[in-house]
């Protein structure tokens, strides 16, 4: 039995950091009440400790994981406040422009998304489209006053602020969307802001996909209420030109006994950087997240999840997935679960793993889980980032396979579980043309892999 | 006919910085319809044989030659070496989570054999081998060997040699890991394979137990790294009655 640090607030915080470039390890935690520590906080147990040697892929015994977890939390100076804290404001002189130094800005590299820091009239780079067959989805503009986000930094409030396009997607009561409402955000390469609500009536179903394409310096909140009992899967792709960039909050809140799907795909753009933060209106709901995320040569791909467990009997899953390759491809995962006291019987997990393709990519995974209440179900979070599976390869390559479609498939199946989730015929295999279009490429790039290898020898 | 020739084998792994030899001379010939066991203590270098041949990038051949039926099989890539008709079952077969069985046997078949199975044949063929080794039909719709039992391992190694028609296979120690029932239907379908293929089979075991159902016409004792005594199928018995000692005393 091990525990973690405990601060003044009765808080157990456990919190990981896994840098990997290497061939990484895996754990998981399991922080399912123990009876004996029923009401005195929670175990915590293993998470990824920060430094992982490439050449020994560990798996950490539970007791020395949980020490390097307080001591990567120590060393790593975290401000030692509750996410709770975190401010959330429409004004934007509450928030300064950020230095990079602050916790939430640590990753994302600012001069490349420094054009999205100053507020500005009417900003008008992003053209909004939306479409429906169905006649009972409304779609209207709405004014500054009517958006569903509270921004929680800078460019949020700045979009908020500046938003050229307010558009808001209304499903009634008791009404089912049977195909997929398609919001179509088209960038036309100035800076653009929008703010989209989506609006679910209590007892409804309906599918939002929010499709991000062409070039633009862009900054989205998007709001999402979802009625009491309604099921509503969002989701959201980032299919930007190369050279866009893109930070973006989507604020979600769930009605009571509701159904809530967030996926996050994002393949295109220089920078993309997306909070996802969800809430509980009322007891029962269900949130699940997933994201997929690609980076390529010099691409920033930055996912950070916030799950509020504010009520009680809600549950919620993280799931997200990444790929990396090529020189300074970086992604970023952060996933912020908050069980706040009044949270009891909630269960929850978050999961994120990276694979990474070539020498010169870096992928940063911090999973953090705050917790005020023992009475729970379940709490648990797993973090992993390795390389290509030596061992699959070999195994699908010694039944004929050649490696590039052995690392398709590899990757493929690394990715199904994601996609699968998107429910969308078209959508998947569009996105998965994508994916397997950068394998190729990344094939034919890299001298290191054995095809080229062959070619060359062919040659001579 | 096929003929695997392994010709003064030596082969090293590389732990800690240091290159180490397995393998110190290892000659074999094994050709189509004869099934050859190898027998030997652990650590004698037996499954290192079966990945060399494969080609495992873990193992460096530092002299001596493999060839199937002439060709240079040391000089092929992993994925040649089995369209050439290698095939390797292995003891610890790797899960592939996200691959469902029919899509990887699918593709396998289709490197193999240079072009897509017919669909209609395809799926018949997959149904009966999968029978044949008492599998569940819905074992095709589960992500290679992921949450397989040990024995579903081994019969989902068998069921790829069945399907994929090798001309020469190497089983690793497939009978570990196996109940007295798995074991019978694994060698079962070992036994219709060769009868309806007619391939080289390279058994590699540490107990006898299989070869009570697959019969060896060679058997081969492996000690440090190399043939330590050749002989029938009697030598297996006599290896059930006396074990691995005298050779591992006389080698120490």
């Amino acid at each position: 039995m091990t525990t973690s640090t405990t601060d003044a607030t009765g808080t157990d915080r456990t919190g990981g950091q896994e840098r990997g470039t290497g061939v990484g390890s895996d754990t998981a935690v399991d922080l399912t009440p123990d009876p004996e520590h029923r009401g005195n906080g929670l175990r915590p147990a293993a998470t990824t400790p920060e430094q992982v040697d490439p050449t020994e892929p560990t798996s950490p015994e539970p007791v020395e994981a949980a020490l390097a977890v307080v001591r990567s939390y120590t060393d790593s100076k975290v401000p030692n406040v509750s996410r709770a804290d975190r401010l959330r404001s429409r004004q934007v002189s509450d928030f300064a422009v950020p230095t990079g130094r602050e916790e939430e800005w640590r990753f994302t590299p600012l001069h490349r998304v420094s054009a999205l820091f100053e507020p500005a009239e009417a900003l008008s780079g992003v053209g909004v489209r939306v479409r429906t067959d169905d006649g009972a989805v409304t779609v209207s503009d709405h004014g500054p006053e009517a958006s569903l986000v509270r921004p929680g930094d800078r460019i949020a409030v700045v979009a908020q602020a500046s938003a050229g396009v307010r558009r808001t997607v209304s499903v009634p009561a008791e009404h089912v969307v049977a195909e997929p409402v398609r919001v179509d955000l088209v960038g036309t390469g100035g800076r653009g802001a929008v703010d989209l609500v989506i609006d679910v009536g209590a007892f409804s179903k309906a599918v939002v996909v929010i499709d991000h394409t062409g070039d633009a310096q862009f900054a989205g909140t998007v709001g999402i209420r979802v009625g009491d009992s309604a099921n509503v899967t969002v989701v959201s792709l980032q299919s930007w030109d190369r050279a866009a960039t893109h930070v973006g909050q989507h604020d979600a809140v769930l009605g009571r006994d509701s159904t809530f799907r967030h996926v996050a795909v994002t393949l295109g753009g220089d920078v993309v950087r997306l909070d996802v933060n969800v809430e509980y209106a009322g007891p029962g709901a269900s949130s699940e997240c997933f994201g997929l995320y690609f980076a390529d040569a010099g691409q920033h791909l930055e996912h950070r999840l916030f799950v509020d467990h504010s009520t009680p009997a809600c549950r919620s899953t993280v799931t997200y997935k990444g790929a990396l390759q090529g020189q300074d491809a970086h992604t970023v995962w952060i996933g912020d679960v908050l069980i706040r006291k009044a949270a009891e019987g909630i269960d929850t997990y978050e999961l994120n793993r990276n694979l990474v393709l070539s020498e010169g990519a870096r992928a940063d995974s911090v999973p953090n889980l705050e917790i005020e209440t023992g009475q729970i179900e379940g709490a648990g979070h797993a973090s992993a980032t390795g390389r290509f599976d030596d061992e699959q390869l070999f195994y699908l390559q010694a039944r004929g396979i050649r490696p590039l479609q052995a690392r398709r498939l590899v990757v493929r199946g690394f990715f199904a579980e994601i996609l699968q989730q998107i429910g969308i015929d078209d959508v998947q295999e569009r996105l998965l043309e994508v994916v397997e279009t950068r394998l190729t490429d990344a094939a034919l790039a890299d001298p290191q892999t054995p095809e080229t290898r062959r070619t060359e020898e062919t040659t001579v | 006919m096929t003929t695997l020739e392994i010709r003064d084998l030596h082969v090293s792994v590389t732990a800690d910085g240091e290159a180490k030899e397995i393998l110190k001379g290892v000659d074999l010939t094994v050709r189509s319809g004869e099934t050859h066991a190898i027998m030997g203590p652990n650590g004698s270098g037996k499954s290192t044989l079966a990945y060399s041949i494969a080609g495992h990038p873990k193992y460096t051949v530092t002299s001596g030659t493999v060839t199937l039926d002439g060709e240079d099989v040391l000089a092929m890539t992993v994925d040649e070496r089995a369209r050439a008709g290698l095939f390797l079952a292995m003891q610890y077969p790797v899960e592939v989570p996200g691959v469902s069985v029919s899509n990887f046997l699918r593709t396998a078949k289709t490197e193999i054999s240079g072009e897509a199975p017919v669909l209609r044949y395809w799926v018949k063929d997959i149904r009966e081998a999968m029978a044949s080794l008492k599998m569940d039909p819905a074992f095709a719709g589960r992500n290679v060997n992921e949450g397989f039992s040990g024995g579903e391992k081994k019969r989902h190694e068998i069921l790829q040699m069945k399907l994929l028609r090798p001309k020469l296979a190497i089983m690793d120690e497939t009978d570990s890991g196996l109940d007295v029932d798995a074991l019978r239907v694994v060698s079962e379908g070992v036994n219709a394979i060769k009868a309806e293929t007619g391939l080289g089979l390279l058994l590699i075991t540490h107990y006898t137990r299989i070869l009570r159902y697959i019969t060896p016409d060679f058997v081969h004792v492996f000690v440090d790294g190399r043939v330590a005594e050749e002989g029938g199928s009697e030598l297996a018995d006599r290896l059930e009655n006396e074990g691995y000692d005298r050779y591992v005393t006389a080698s120490a």
